[in-house]
């Protein structure tokens, strides 16, 4: 709660600084993002009513661009290429395996908030394929067996 | 001026014009779907493409602008080949229930299917298939048969600024809704109808009522009552092929009595009962120096409006309910104790060219006669529908007269139907109440009547100048409230919902593909005229003079503003957020 109530006080202090800009909406949104992790509804019409933009414009904003979240993110995003390279080299499989493992679609979230599974149209490490990145950290020339392996490392440093 | 060529026709057009313009001009009937002039230009549907000498790839000729020299051709192989497949994309994910839809045989995507000879649908793949939004009581979506023109968002953003809808996600999922996906019950829609006005198919609508009508009818237990909004008579033979603006007001109410209604009434008889209670509303405040300006409420968009987007003006507007909404509350008891009919057993139903009415009644407050005041609004549409149904060779019916007392009304309760109209029909009374001289109407016709979006007029009253002002759509209504805001003072300010007044309404026949927007403008100017003519032709012209409105003052009502007008005849209004409310809570 208390910690909640810190996230809408620094976006209060951000939004302050755009008051009425509402050519800033996606920096804005991308800001916000960065301190809630995802876009809530509420700060979506906090966003709106600073920036004077209407609440169903935002909305098509931030359901337009991928980089954008509307629920809230596990604590390691992992994002397997699908691009041509990954694809053809066996990320499907990859997908699969951690569909499996995970039991999320993607764009799910685990239940345990650890894991969030998305896709990706090609990282440039083509000559790693298949990649799986994982916060940023890549994971190169992956099968799907490796998998439970690379899940466990991440459950692991999650428990310290 | 440009000169072009276009399928070997020379044509001069102003500059900027499109090339879609420039064809129309000289009869070449290039197709359209997401296109409506003015309004939105925006070319997504490739239905217009056209082939451009010079250029590699066909090119949406609503959006191309015309230049010196240019040679189009508009019927080449290649041009009817893609049309086609433009048309044949966007109906292999449309669901093929035309003979259950609701816009059968008026619908945009059906004839231009017509048009193109489209027997087979070659494409086929994943559908999308999103449920339908049937929980507004006033406007219906159903996504499944949206073909994304935007026209839809253009109105609801640029002309009415309610901004209800927009396009959402990407690519295959991209679809129009309102924001978080929510119901148009759960966000600020004003349930003014101009979406589904404009909606080239059946993805909006109003829910159809005509079930509960027809039902009412065939109970003999029921006393069924009608009441006929102003702008209705000069809209509804559009529906049967007359030209804008028909006057059917005689065959209107031979179709009602056929029909099976045991009393066909005028909501023009409550305009005038407006006038009488607005009117006394404002020379109270005339009086007492304000609040000023007092502001209309006629309008159920507009009222809601108001309540979303300026609650703070709501201390303005004037108490008075909506005519017909007057018109409920006295029905179920002055009217139903003068015939004896109990008023549980009342059923009113009002025709509306509105879909905003079918919100308003249910409001709670509309409740005052102690039952709902009114029981069903249908749209000039579903009535057309119901006459349709009904087998009535409507244009060849013999014109009746309305039923008595409640059908008697003077021109001033007529021109309710247009913009303008309810402000000059309370200046022709009060103006002639304080200085017991005629309104000089001829003065004043130019500055109060006509399509401009904002009007206004100054008037020398005993107790002063005082400035009138007059807006319609609620993005005219947006620029005089900013107006007021920053401080500019007016008097009294009339304003309507719809584009056009209700002669625009949501509710009324759609001529969307008959004409372009701007000719739109025209159709509402073209029903107008009419309100304005027929007026001309009845026996009274001022609300005043009505002798059924001085005998309900005399026999029930006592005095405008009386204890009984308050309780039946006024309402209260409640301030709306403009987010959606679940979310805000």
């Amino acid at each position: 709660m208390q910690e909640e109530k810190e996230k809408y006080r620094r976006l209060a202090a951000l939004l302050e600084k755009y008051h009425g800009k509402a050519g800033e909406l996606i920096n804005v949104l991308h800001k916000a993002q960065l301190i809630f992790g995802y876009l809530p509804q509420k700060v979506q019409i906090c966003v709106a009513d600073a920036l004077g933009v209407p609440i169903s414009e935002v909305y098509g904003v931030v359901t337009f661009y991928s980089l954008f979240n509307t629920e809230p993110r596990g604590k390691y995003r992992i994002s397997v290429c699908l691009g041509t390279a990954c694809y053809v080299k066996g990320a499907g499989s990859i997908m699969e395996a951690l569909k499996e493992n995970l039991k999320v679609d993607e764009g799910g979230t685990t239940k345990d908030g650890l894991f969030t599974l998305e896709s990706a149209r090609c990282v440039g490490a083509c000559g790693l394929a298949p990649v799986v990145t994982i916060n940023g950290n890549v994971h190169g020339r992956m099968t799907a067996d490796d998998i439970p392996e690379l899940l466990e490392r991440y459950r692991k440093e999650a428990k310290e | 001026m440009v000169t072009l060529t276009i399928d070997e026709q020379k044509v001069t057009v102003p500059e900027g014009t499109s090339v879609l313009e420039a064809a129309w001009k000289i009869g070449i009937d290039i197709p359209s779907l997401c296109y409506l002039k003015g309004l939105n230009e925006v070319g997504t549907c490739r239905v217009c493409v056209v082939e451009i000498e010079g250029s590699k790839t066909l090119q949406a000729s609503c959006v191309y602008p015309v230049t010196e020299g240019l040679v189009v051709r508009t019927n080449t192989p290649k041009v009817l080949k893609a049309r086609r497949t433009a048309l044949q994309l966007l109906l292999s994910e449309h669901p093929q229930d035309c003979l259950s839809c609701y816009r059968n045989m008026n619908c945009e995507l059906q004839a231009l299917a017509h048009r193109f000879n489209i027997l087979e649908i070659p494409f086929c793949g994943e559908k999308k298939e999103p449920p339908n939004d049937d929980k507004s009581v006033a406007v219906m979506r159903e996504p499944a048969k949206c073909i994304r023109c935007r026209r839809c968002i253009a109105v609801c953003s640029e002309v009415q600024q309610a901004f209800v809808y927009s396009a959402v996600h990407r690519g295959f999922d991209s679809m129009v809704s309102p924001a978080f996906g929510l119901s148009l019950d759960d966000v600020a829609c004003i349930t003014c109808g101009q979406c589904a006005n404009v909606c080239p198919t059946a993805a909006i609508h109003e829910p159809d009522n005509t079930k509960e009508v027809w039902e009412a009818l065939h109970d003999p237990e029921k006393w069924v009552v009608v009441q006929v909004a102003p702008s209705i008579r000069v809209t509804l033979g559009e529906e049967f092929g007359l030209p804008i603006g028909s006057v059917v007001t005689g065959q209107l109410v031979a179709a009602l009595r056929r029909l099976g209604f045991d009393k066909v009434f005028d909501t023009d008889f409550t305009a005038d009962l407006t006038i009488m209670e607005e009117g006394h509303e404002f020379l109270e405040k005339l009086k007492n120096g304000g609040p000023f300006p007092h502001l209309s409420s006629c309008s159920p968009g507009w009222v809601k409006y108001c309540e979303h987007f300026y609650p703070e003006m709501l201390s303005h507007v004037s108490t008075v309910k909506s005519p017909h909404s007057m018109f409920g509350a006295l029905a179920k008891t002055y009217h139903a104790e003068k015939i004896g009919v109990d008023p549980a057993r009342m059923v009113v139903v009002s025709v509306m060219p509105c879909t905003a009415k079918k919100y308003e009644i249910n409001r709670p407050e509309m409740t005052d006669s102690g039952f709902k005041d009114v029981d069903v609004v249908i749209t000039t549409r579903e009535l057309a529908r119901m006459i349709r149904e009904a087998g009535l060779d409507f244009i060849n019916l013999p014109e009746e007269e309305f039923d008595e007392p409640l059908g008697i009304a003077s021109g001033a309760g007529l021109i309710f139907g247009a913009t303008g109209g309810v402000l000059e029909a309370a200046l022709r009374t009060i103006y002639e109440l304080e200085t017991g001289k005629e309104f000089p109407l001829p003065q004043y016709e130019q500055s109060l009547r006509g399509m401009d979006g904002l009007k206004e007029a100054e008037v020398e009253m005993p107790q002063g100048l005082i400035r009138v002002g007059i807006a319609h759509g609620t993005g005219n209504a947006k620029q005089i409230l900013e107006k007021i805001k920053a401080g500019e003072k007016y008097h009294f300010v009339e304003i309507m919902g719809c584009p056009g007044g209700c002669v625009g309404g949501g509710g009324q026949p759609i001529l969307s593909f008959r004409r372009g927007w701007e000719g739109s403008m025209d159709y509402r100017m073209d029903r107008a005229d009419s309100l304005y003519k027929a007026e001309q032709e009845l026996p009274y012209r001022k609300s005043h003079e009505n002798p059924e409105i001085k005998k309900i003052y005399r026999e029930f009502l006592g005095h405008p503003l009386s204890e009984i007008s308050h309780k039946l005849l006024h309402t209260s209004y409640t301030a709306r957020s403009r987010y959606p409310q679940k979310v805000v809570d």
